[in-house]
């Protein structure tokens, strides 16, 4: 006789946004493990519809506060592509800061603040300030150091201002850059160093559990695949940015009011465990050795690391920062005039990785440099058919543990790919449950 | 004295908001000494029945929202609006500029009718709203002000003048003769013309001021090259829901 086993978990709690999950097993035989998703929808794509290029990155914006960076940065070089507007070295230099900015921030607030917790046995990290404040502290003061970078390059993390299609409309002073330079140095490595030795710690309460799948990133023959690059599947290899349709492929579920997407297998995993599986060799010296330490090697199959992947991540971007600085301040920072000149008119894509996986936006503008078009791709959409699939090797392995132990497995699970489920649902045509 | 027990709640938005809360690095530990954070679903597991007082970040655009916000209402002593989303409907309004039938045909195709959707309302359409924080996303410092009051039991301030007053402030050269289009001379204070500092236009994200000068507005976009047409354009970004009660710059 099969064991019966029926769980509910309604609104997750410490995640982006409003899923549940659901499993029902009758007489051991698995009916359901999913993640249902239950946000409602947004309707970006027929917001942009008309709307002036000078806008676009202001409204995608607002698809995700956690992701406000990324969707700017990638709603700008689709924009940019479209319009034919170049961009220059400093340009690029500075969104590969703010995106460095970006990604260690949403990685040390969902590490620390909201999967920290799990490993502590804590229902919140509030908690964790009686029991375990210097980590907390620690791991403020990094965010407050990645909201600074956001703050003084583009005049707010939450929702950036200066950043805009063709460059800068305000640029950052020598000093304050020097300021955050040593920032970094003095003290934001001696926090992340601090913190990977608890997470060491901590590493014996990392559930084991391995799937392979296929992993899918942004690829950067020059660096650790971030700010641009080409399309990387780890089963078949580098596609251009254009084919990205032909690679997430999204298809609509009723359980979910986010599309799901597969490319190869019948699902594929995104965010930091893929770009460190796919891109380990360009991590910084110290990122590499953080790894080492915390004894994650590439390619790793166990998506509960998805959550140390993103604390490497956090190495790497605080040293490459440092050496981004220090091109700056070599060169010095000059008051260019964003490039707002259209060069043609038509359709742009574009791709960039944002903390939770590789993004795609495109838009085609008429002569009047109006949306007539948009489409965006999520990650948190992407990897909903990878953890539908996690949930339905791993219940079944966990037949001995009781319904307790199983649901906090499952959440784990589900919050170890830190999904944004905002973003997600940014989409016009979703079928939406409730 | 009990501490005021504390809620925050999201409903449709990009939860920047939220999220601009856990940026206090600084002061988050010392705000948490003064009160008890009893439900706050992005950063912890806990429930509660009763919140003295409960933020509210998000528009309400589905027929879950309503039966939501009334629950939260029922058992919150004082409710806040957080940011624009709560405020007005904010960006998410935009999509009220579509009809109605067409987004739904567009989302669920021949199966429209099955699925109730509305067009998207500020909180205060559904439910009594004692206190506001404007701004996409809600400015940080201003929050931590209100929330102070609040905590104090006192009424917080609330700003009711135009952006190009903060903008005259901070000594910034004006947005309009710059040669861009700048929504400063209609649009709430209280970010501290954030934009223009950082050499941005104001897109109107914290609504309009209560009695706007209209023809002075009008007459200066005027003198600077813009129009009426191009204003209103402009304000559906965040202002969607706030035109409807502007006649003259709806037309």
């Amino acid at each position: 006789m099969g064991r019966d086993l029926n769980i509910d978990v309604h609104h997750l709690t410490r995640v982006e946004g409003h899923g549940n999950i659901v499993v029902d097993m009758k007489n051991g035989v698995l009916k359901k493990a999913q993640l249902d998703i239950v946000e409602a929808p947004r309707f970006f794509e027929a917001m942009l519809k008309g709307r002036n290029f000078h806008e676009a990155a202001i409204i995608t914006s607002r698809i995700c506060g956690i992701c406000s960076l990324g969707h700017q940065i990638a709603s700008l070089k689709a924009t940019e592509a479209a319009l034919g507007l170049e961009i220059t070295e400093q340009t690029v230099m500075l969104r590969k800061l703010l995106v460095h900015g970006a990604t260690f921030q949403s990685n040390i607030l969902h590490a620390l603040f909201l999967a920290a917790p799990d490993f502590l046995k804590v229902g919140s990290v509030f908690t964790l300030i009686n029991t375990h404040k210097d980590v907390v502290l620690a791991a403020l003061r990094l965010k407050r150091l990645a909201n600074d970078v956001g703050d003084v390059i583009s005049g707010r993390a939450i929702h950036p201002i200066s950043i805009v299609p063709g460059g800068f409309t305000a640029f950052p002073s020598e000093k304050s850059i020097e300021e955050l330079k040593n920032k970094f140095i003095n003290q934001g490595i001696p926090d992340v160093e601090y913190i990977l030795d608890v997470l060491i710690s901590l590493a014996g309460e990392i559930p084991v559990f391995e799937r392979e799948t296929e992993y899918i990133s942004v690829y950067d023959e020059k660096e650790y695949g971030l700010y641009d690059g080409q399309i990387c599947s780890s089963d078949k290899g580098l596609y251009p940015v254009d084919d990205y349709l032909k690679v997430t492929n999204e298809f609509v579920v009723p359980h979910s009011s986010s599309k799901h997407a597969k490319f190869n297998r019948s699902s594929y995993m995104v965010g930091a465990l893929a770009r460190f599986n796919n891109s380990y060799d360009l991590l910084s010296p110290m990122a590499k050795k953080a790894a080492e330490a915390i004894s994650l090697k590439a390619p790793n199959y166990n998506p509960y690391m998805n959550t140390v992947a993103q604390v490497v991540e956090v190495v790497h971007c605080l040293e490459d920062s440092i050496r981004l600085f220090d091109i700056l301040l070599d060169k010095g920072i000059k008051k260019e005039k964003p490039n707002q000149e259209p060069t043609r008119y038509g359709k742009g894509i574009a791709t960039t990785e944002v903390p939770r996986g590789i993004l795609f936006h495109e838009y085609t503008y008429n002569k009047q440099g109006n949306i007539t078009t948009a489409n965006c791709i999520i990650p948190t959409g992407q990897n909903l058919a990878n953890i539908d699939d996690d949930m339905k090797k791993l219940v079944p392995e966990l037949m001995n543990e009781s319904k307790e132990d199983i649901t906090l497995k499952l959440e784990m699970l589900v919050r170890a790919y830190d999904p944004c489920i905002s973003c997600s649902v940014h989409m016009l045509d979703v079928d939406f449950i409730e | 004295m009990s501490k005021p027990k504390v809620a925050f709640f999201d409903f449709t938005s990009c939860e920047g908001c939220q999220l601009n809360k856990l940026n206090f690095e600084n002061d988050l530990l010392d705000m948490l000494e003064l009160v008890d954070i009893v439900e706050f679903r992005e950063a912890m597991d806990d429930k509660a029945d009763h919140y003295d007082i409960a933020f509210i970040e998000g528009s309400i655009s589905t027929p879950t929202c309503v039966e939501r916000i009334y629950d939260i209402r029922r058992r919150s002593d004082i409710l806040v609006a957080l940011g624009s989303c709560a405020v007005s409907g904010g960006i998410n309004a935009m999509k009220n500029l579509h009809p109605a039938d067409e987004v739904r045909e567009t989302v669920y195709g021949k199966d429209k009718y099955l699925f109730p959707s509305m067009p998207v309302q500020p909180v205060s359409a559904v439910v009594k709203v004692d206190f506001e924080v404007r701004g996409c996303p809600m400015s940080a410092p201003e929050y931590l002000q209100i929330f102070k009051s609040l905590v104090l039991g006192r009424k917080p301030e609330v700003k009711d003048y135009a952006v190009c007053v903060e903008c005259k402030l901070k000594e910034n050269e004006c947005v309009l003769d710059k040669g861009m289009f700048c929504l400063g001379p209609i649009t709430r204070a209280g970010c501290e013309a954030i934009c223009p500092s950082f050499g941005q236009y104001c897109t109107g994200c914290r609504g309009v001021v209560s009695n706007i000068n209209e023809k002075g507005a009008v007459d200066m976009l005027k003198q600077h090259g813009f129009s009426v047409k191009e204003a209103v354009n402009r304000m559906k970004l965040f202002c969607t829901n706030e035109l409807e009660s502007l006649n003259k710059w709806g037309a």
